[in-house]
């Protein structure tokens, strides 16, 4: 990527007064935000600002009242995860989603089944899965360090390789954005790192946009290149993590002055 | 006008026990997530009870007396059954439990008949409420104004037991969030059995406050669970003010839909259910869940047979092809039945265990298919083109019932595909220039090579292994990962572009195809059609078999198939007593194998080759 083009190519992701109520109460109030590619871009704010809804609106859980979403130039506002997941969004979820009944290589298969030009394989009804795709399967699992564990059942593994695998199954439709609703929730402390250092680098290397919520700020401040702090619905801070550091409204929000 | 109004109260009357016994089913469903099947059970055994209690209870009080006597007993008899039973297989897959329940129910049937003998049994009037009241210019009998009091009043000492007592605070979290209260350290164990003796109680007092206005009998349990189920869908699940509600509704259309049209108030009630569903998938005041549990998780991969078993598969298809050599035309017959019992119930393994999706409507494609061949007899055509075309009726059946199903989950689903069947039961039953009516459709009889025993055997054996063939290479073939995906986890399935809606739409189109096949096999081997192919025990039947089969296993169905329609058959010949033996012979496979016949015998190989 080169850093000279960026004024003026259009933004990855670029999010415009996006606003959802539940009975009266606003939960998120006009967010908006741009997202360059190769970007690892950070969403925090204290319990119950709305990161969570935000999320579901860009991840097509819910529709927002109000506002627009657009993936390159294109408007995605609205659209089913099915088909943000066509467009080019891939994600992962707070709760490591993987399908459990099957082994860690037939699950990264199975995602790649769903990117684009293999959507008719999905018909072809008597054929097995055990070959398809087996190469680029063992590919993805070898970026993300998982190859030793392509045969295991799913069911076996410790929840820090299931959030890899999850996040192995985000990138098989090679995206173009990824949204990480706290990547790295429920694992160790030593995982943790890995994972994030891996995700930095798939920005870097592959110029894919990075959007993850987190509660662990080490995680945040080391891997995110830029910060946007929600609270109550709206967006109160954003610059780099040093700058969100340092804002006094940032600070008031979480707990009386201590840094985030 | 005036007979309308007279009309309407009768409904409200009947509102009061289909309420009751409707609040008992939702209650024991939202805390113990258990589909009580037995609940219809317990109504007649409450009834049953009352008949005699008040008998021998002498004097207007000691009537009143043995109605609550009664449904005190029989919540007693629930609570011993949630003790002895229920509390064995909570662990086990969801839906396992239901098996149990039924077996009780099978159980219940012919113990009241022992007991209480065949016969419809009326009793005594209800002392002090004899007479009627003049409203409307009609006589309303005294005692359903009562019961139109007691329908409110029952709501509301339930809600000040919910709301105002610490058991109704725990029965509340616990239907809210089950995990959470056993991480506060509630004793879950006896607030199960709580809940389960205070639903039962219910169902009880439900079935005992129908003696006075109707006669008991042994087959008022399945007319009351239908509705009951009915109630507690459109209701939502686990709101006690839904089932109120809806038990209003429901007898309201049966007491006005049986004046448009005998018969069409059920299929009414039907219609209602499915639209409330489709509008709201989770009843009227119900709430979203959390996303049920997978139906049993196998614990082991699943894998396409190997080397080994293929052959030894082949083999055992080779031995039962050689049946004919050995067996007479009845008992070829008998295999006929088996073979293609077991292809209807691989059909609705492969929506279950791959796709996850539970239907007890799976009758609603045999019946399809077993019509679609009688009319394509009717139009001249012969055996070969009648059984595609019956597989094609039901495909297209599964088409339109899989379009509905598809927006709902869980036991919502489950619903939806019953009062699917239901319809077209009813339709068949009350359409009699097309179907026959109760007359059915006869005279259809195989043709060719078939038309022997021992053909027709060899073409059922032939089609149900070419299903078990087909229904497998689908499971492991990619369509099945997506399916097996959209099961395990739709969000994220969802999310890797995987078309949940339309993968597990087309699911409904395999699985009805291959029970239409089924159905249409059944036609050719009775020589007739009749509405019960379409009908809820059949559905019952499936499930039950997939069940003890293991629902966790690809095709156990195959072996639960043969092993409950083989004892269902034999009992039947040996034994006036079949549905006592039947139920217990369930009850106790499903304590001993909670993973199903076939699911424990992969479990224990899998085992002994990591060993």
């Amino acid at each position: 990527m080169s850093r000279a083009g960026e004024g003026s190519a259009p933004p990855l992701l670029a999010v415009d007064g996006l606003a959802k109520a539940y009975g009266g109460v606003l939960a998120v109030d006009g967010v908006s935000f741009a997202l360059r590619p190769g970007e690892v871009l950070a969403l925090i704010g204290p319990n119950g600002a709305g990161k969570s809804t935000c999320f579901a609106m860009l991840g097509g859980q819910i529709a927002p009242d109000r506002g627009r979403v657009r993936l390159l130039g294109r408007d995605v506002t609205g659209l089913p995860p099915r088909r943000l997941a066509g467009a080019g969004v891939g994600r992962t979820f707070q709760v490591a989603a993987a399908f459990a009944s099957m082994t860690v290589r037939e699950n990264v298969q199975l995602a790649l089944l769903g990117h684009e030009g293999h959507e008719r394989t999905v018909w072809r009804p008597f054929r097995p899965l055990g070959a398809f795709a087996a190469v680029p399967a063992e590919a993805l699992l070898e970026r993300v360090g998982m190859a030793a564990d392509a045969g295991r059942p799913v069911g076996e593994l410790a929840y820090g390789d299931l959030k890899r695998l999850e996040f192995a199954l985000a990138l098989a439709a090679s995206p173009r954005l990824l949204l990480m609703d706290e990547p790295t929730a429920g694992m160790a402390p030593a995982g943790r790192g890995d994972l994030m250092r891996l995700v930095a680098e798939t920005a870097r290397d592959d110029g894919v946009g990075v959007l993850f919520t987190e509660h662990d700020m080490d995680v945040v401040f080391a891997h995110a290149d830029r910060v946007m702090v929600l609270d109550r619905g709206r967006l109160i801070a954003e610059g780099t993590p040093e700058a969100v550091r340092a804002d006094p409204q940032v600070r008031a929000v979480y707990l009386g002055g201590e840094p985030p | 006008m005036d007979f309308y109004a007279a009309q309407f109260l009768t409904g409200l009357a009947s509102a009061a026990s289909l309420f009751l016994v409707a609040s008992g089913l939702s209650l024991i469903f939202g805390v113990t997530r258990i589909v009580n099947f037995a609940h219809g059970a317990f109504y007649m055994a409450g009834a049953y009870l009352a008949y005699t209690l008040t008998e021998r209870l002498s004097g207007p009080f000691g009537y009143w007396v043995g109605l609550v006597l009664a449904a005190l007993l029989t919540a007693g008899i629930g609570a011993l059954v949630e003790v002895l039973l229920l509390r064995r297989v909570y662990k086990a897959p969801e839906l396992f439990q239901l098996l149990a329940t039924f077996g009780v129910t099978l159980m219940a049937e012919d113990l009241v008949v022992l007991v209480w003998g065949p016969d419809d049994l009326i009793g005594g009037r209800a002392p002090g409420l004899e007479g009627g009241v003049l409203l409307f210019g009609q006589r309303i009998p005294a005692y359903d104004l009562f019961l139109i009091a007691l329908g409110p009043a029952v709501l509301g000492a339930l809600w000040l037991i919910l709301h105002r007592t610490r058991f109704g605070v725990l029965v509340r979290a616990a239907t809210e969030d089950r995990e959470m209260v056993a991480a506060l350290g509630v004793d879950q164990k006896w607030l199960f059995t709580g809940v389960f003796a205070l639903g039962v109680f219910l169902a009880g007092l439900g079935g005992a406050l129908q003696l006075p206005r109707d006669a008991v009998n042994h087959a008022m349990d399945l007319s009351v669970i239908v509705e009951a189920f009915v109630v507690v869908v459109i209701g939502g699940l686990g709101s006690v003010l839904g089932a109120f509600v809806a038990a209003v509704l429901v007898a309201e259309l049966n007491a006005f839909g049986i004046l448009i049209l005998p018969g069409v108030s059920l299929v009414l009630a039907f219609l209602v259910m499915a639209a409330v569903l489709v509008v709201r998938p989770h009843g009227l005041f119900g709430r979203e869940e959390p996303a049920p549990r997978a139906v049993g998780l196998p614990a082991r991969l699943w894998r396409p047979l190997g080397r080994t078993a293929g052959t030894l598969a082949l083999l055992a298809v080779a031995a039962c092809a050689l049946l004919p050599l050995v067996a007479g035309p009845y008992a070829l017959a008998v295999a006929a039945e088996i073979a293609l019992f077991a292809l209807f119930a691989l059909s609705l393994q492969f929506l279950m265990s791959v796709g996850g999706l539970v239907s007890f409507g799976h009758a609603a494609f045999f019946g399809l298919g077993a019509y679609g061949a009688a009319f394509a007899v009717q139009a001249g055509l012969p055996m070969p083109a009648a059984l595609p075309a019956g597989a094609l009726l039901a495909a297209l059946g599964a088409v339109a019932a899989g379009w509905f199903a598809v927006r709902l989950s869980g036991v919502y689903l489950a619903m939806l595909t019953l009062a699917f069947a239901q319809i077209l039961w009813s339709t068949a039953f009350q359409w009699v220039a097309l179907t026959g009516g109760d007359n059915g459709i006869l005279g259809l009889w195989p043709s060719g090579l078939a038309g022997t025993p021992a053909g027709f055997y060899l073409l059922t054996l032939a089609l149900l292994a070419a299903g078990l063939v087909a229904l497998r290479r689908l499971a492991f073939a990619p369509y099945g990962y997506a399916l097996r995906a959209a099961r395990d986890a739709p969000a994220r399935a969802a999310a890797v572009g995987i078309d949940v809606g339309r993968i597990r739409w087309m699911a409904f189109v395999a699985a009805g195809a291959a029970a239409g096949l089924a159905g249409a096999l059944f036609a050719f081997l009775k020589g007739s059609v009749f509405p019960d192919t379409l009908a809820i025990p059949l559905s019952i039947d499936a499930l039950v078999m997939v069940l003890l089969g293991g629902v966790g296993t690809v095709s156990g169905a195959l072996i639960g198939a043969v092993a409950y329609k083989s004892a269902a058959v034999w009992l039947m010949r040996e034994t006036d007593l079949s549905k006592l033996v039947l139920g217990a012979l369930i009850v106790v496979l499903v304590v001993a194998f909670p993973r199903g016949i076939a699911g424990t015998l992969a479990d224990l190989f899998a085992r002994r080759r990591r060993a």
